[in-house]
């Protein structure tokens, strides 16, 4: 095994050139995906060893380029789209939420959706309200999708092969911010997958227990080093798929931990990570707990363009190291 | 400069009329050069949009405006805004995350509005602002304001369903709203080839029984003249009219554009058919200004702009602690 540093961008695209070379039916179509090589570069060289028929450069159209997508997958092939901001998803919701996701179910089972759809959220770029957003819990209530969250590029190529496999709608939502980074593991070489809904726990520790999703998963990384340094010692705990769900790896850590911390990106309101704090409150583990729940996430509100706005919006490494020592801290 | 210096009429018909067109041209070109440079000295974030190359679009069609009339725009929005007279400090201010910037910080160069001067906003959504001019040509209509709306939207966003719905229904509410088209050949690395099977997108019009003309986007006195005949069919209840203005950005669709999808040669074609200088012969000729008296417009231009970066880089930078409070309007008492 050879240790390959990969950034995300780059184990992405390994892993759609393998899905590609594996399956003729395979496909990319988005805006600027060709040439271009995708307005963050993901798709780079694909047209040119692909040709211009499998990385299909589409007009700015999102709502026809995820129907031709979704009508494709009904008829034998497996599109990978590529939607340029996951903000725009919006244009397309009807082909993602009316149509997409409910097809295999409505009809009885008699067609089903094999389609992935790649798309870039969140902050950090300083593009404003309508470039910026972290929209997991649309998906992830819109029961027929699943959803991805990879966090390094391992994890985003074993788990983009097995979204390609599947044969249902998923969404795989890449952050910005982590796409020119490399990861801190490296990405296995060849055809390999890591399976859908299945949790990462990413490191142990037995004073509390971190879930995060997406890039907060990197922030609370550098919270568990330096915490440790201090003698407390973190599990952090990464669901990479949010739907489906894998809280069983939570349910054990917190049996352990008695500590519980939920970080995320989007705004707190109704966020994804409210289902992993209900589930918790549900569950037998809840008595294994010592500490009320501590929930980190952005603020209820879009966000703002302004360096020093936008790093206000969402949690920064600061608030996870204070909120992280805090519980530990107060709670004994 | 305050947005009732804007001057209203053709750009030949007096030595102020060219003034005002030749200096808003030059305040766009040079506004944009001084995003470009703050951009690169790393003084301004995020991504930039700019309209180098396209300035007699927005000029010539905001010179057949009143201040009521009110326009939407688009990403590549510092031109619609300035021709229709906003602020230029208050504009620098906002890209550098002001607190006295159009949007206090909290928009940045695709979200800049300008009430005052009937500017809706940009957009950072392709095809976003279309529905939402027809909308206030609707509102107009229905209060009688005598205003029209103008949406400036680009080549690209003729294919998002936006453009088609909001074309109907301007078209069947006869609602007074120009479609101006700046058809700049790409939507990002799109080219209008790739992008439509259609050679003149003016075409489009037909299908929705909308008037539709193709105008010299590079030549003001083309775009005003076109645009003043789609205002008074507005203004008179005859309903929308389609403005395609054939144009070119110099410059690539971003910060990030490498330039993959067309040629040096194109671009250079294209610099050589830059509007300022086109119009600038054309008013020497016509004797409405002397050769010293155009570069003392270009200079008064540049001046203008140096002046907004000095007053706005010194200006108090936006503060988080009203993030929370600013989302929601308060409901009046
Ligand atoms: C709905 C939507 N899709 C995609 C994008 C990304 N994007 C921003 S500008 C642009 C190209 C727009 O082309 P055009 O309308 O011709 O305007 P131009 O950039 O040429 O001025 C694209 C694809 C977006 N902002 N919004
Ligand atoms: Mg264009």
């Amino acid at each position: 095994m050879s240790e390959r540093m990969l950034t995300m961008a780059e184990a992405i695209r390994e892993a759609m050139c393998i899905a590609f070379d594996e399956r003729p039916e395979v496909f990319l179509l988005g805006e600027d995906v060709g040439i271009y090589g995708g307005a963050f570069g993901v798709s780079a060289d694909m047209y040119h060893r692909y040709g211009a028929e499998r990385v299909l450069d589409t007009p700015i159209a999102e709502l026809g380029i995820v129907g031709a997508a979704v009508g494709a997958a009904l008829s034998g092939m497996r599109p990978i789209v590529e939607i340029q901001f996951s903000d725009f998803t919006a244009q397309a919701m009807d082909q993602i939420a009316n149509q997409a996701a409910k097809i295999h179910f409505m009809l009885g089972g008699a067609l089903h959706v094999p389609m992935v759809l790649r798309t870039p959220q969140g902050s950090g770029t300083g593009a404003a309200a309508q470039h910026s957003q972290n929209l997991e819990p649309w998906f992830a209530s819109v029961p027929g999708l699943k959803v991805v969250v990879p966090s390094n590029p391992a994890d985003a190529k074993g788990l983009l092969l097995s979204s390609i496999d599947d044969p249902n709608p998923v969404i795989f939502l890449e952050h910005k911010l982590l796409y020119k980074i490399p990861g801190r593991e490296p990405v296995p070489e060849g055809s390999t997958r890591i399976p859908l809904g299945v949790s990462k726990v990413v490191r142990e520790g037995k004073d509390l227990t971190i879930v995060a999703t997406g890039i907060m998963v990197n922030k609370a990384w550098e919270v568990c080093e330096k915490l440790s340094a201090e003698g407390i010692s973190i599990t952090l705990i990464d669901p990479r798929t949010i739907s489906p769900l894998d809280m069983q790896p939570v349910f054990e850590s917190v049996d352990k931990t008695g500590r519980l911390l939920v970080v995320q990106e989007g705004p707190a309101h109704a966020g994804f990570i409210n289902e992993v704090i209900a589930q918790m409150a549900g569950s037998a583990s809840f008595g294994s707990l010592i500490a009320p729940i501590k929930r980190l996430a952005g603020m209820n509100i879009p966000i703002p363009y302004a360096p020093q706005l936008e790093k206000a919006a969402v949690p920064q490494i600061e608030d996870i190291e204070i909120a992280a020592r805090e519980i530990v801290k107060n709670w004994r | 400069m305050s947005a009732q210096s804007l001057i209203m009429g053709h750009p030949m018909s007096s030595p102020a009329h060219a003034r005002h067109a030749l200096l808003y041209m030059w305040r766009i070109r040079k506004f944009e050069e001084a995003v470009e440079d703050l951009f690169g000295r790393g003084m301004m974030h995020g991504t930039m949009h700019l309209s180098i190359g396209q300035e007699a679009s927005p000029t010539g069609m905001c010179m057949a405006l009143t201040l009521q009339d009110q326009i939407t725009s688009t990403h590549r929005g510092h031109g619609h805004c300035i021709a229709k007279g906003a602020d230029l400090t208050r504009m620098i201010a906002e890209l550098l995350g002001k607190e006295i910037g159009y949007c206090g910080g909290r928009g940045g160069s695709m979200h800049i509005a300008d009430v005052e001067t009937g500017n809706l906003g940009a957009n950072g959504v392709v095809g976003g602002g279309i529905p939402i001019a027809a909308g206030a040509a609707l509102a107009s209509k229905m209060m009688k304001k005598g205003s029209v709306s103008v949406s400036f939207f680009g080549d690209g966003a003729m294919n998002e369903g936006a453009f088609h719905e909001a074309a109907n229904l301007a078209a069947i509410w006869k609602l007074p709203m120009i479609l101006f088209c700046e058809n700049n050949k790409y939507g990002m690395s799109s080219s209008t080839e790739k992008a439509f099977a259609i050679d003149n997108l003016a075409d489009r019009g037909k299908g929705y029984g909308i008037p539709a003309v193709n105008v010299d986007g590079n030549d003001v006195v083309d775009v005003y003249e076109q645009a003043k005949i789609a205002v008074e069919r507005a203004k008179s209840g005859e309903g929308p009219t389609l403005i395609v203005a054939e144009t070119y950005r110099w410059k690539g669709h971003s910060r990030s554009d490498k330039n993959l999808y067309r040629t040096k040669e194109e671009i250079e074609e294209w610099r050589e058919r830059d509007p300022i200088p086109k119009f600038t012969s054309k008013i020497i000729e016509a004797g409405l200004m002397t050769k010293e008296q155009c570069d003392a417009i270009a200079q008064e231009a540049t001046d203008a702009i140096i002046a907004a970066v000095n007053e706005s880089v010194k200006a108090k930078p936006a503060d988080p602690a009203g993030l929370l409070d600013a989302v929601f309007k308060k409901a009046s008492a």
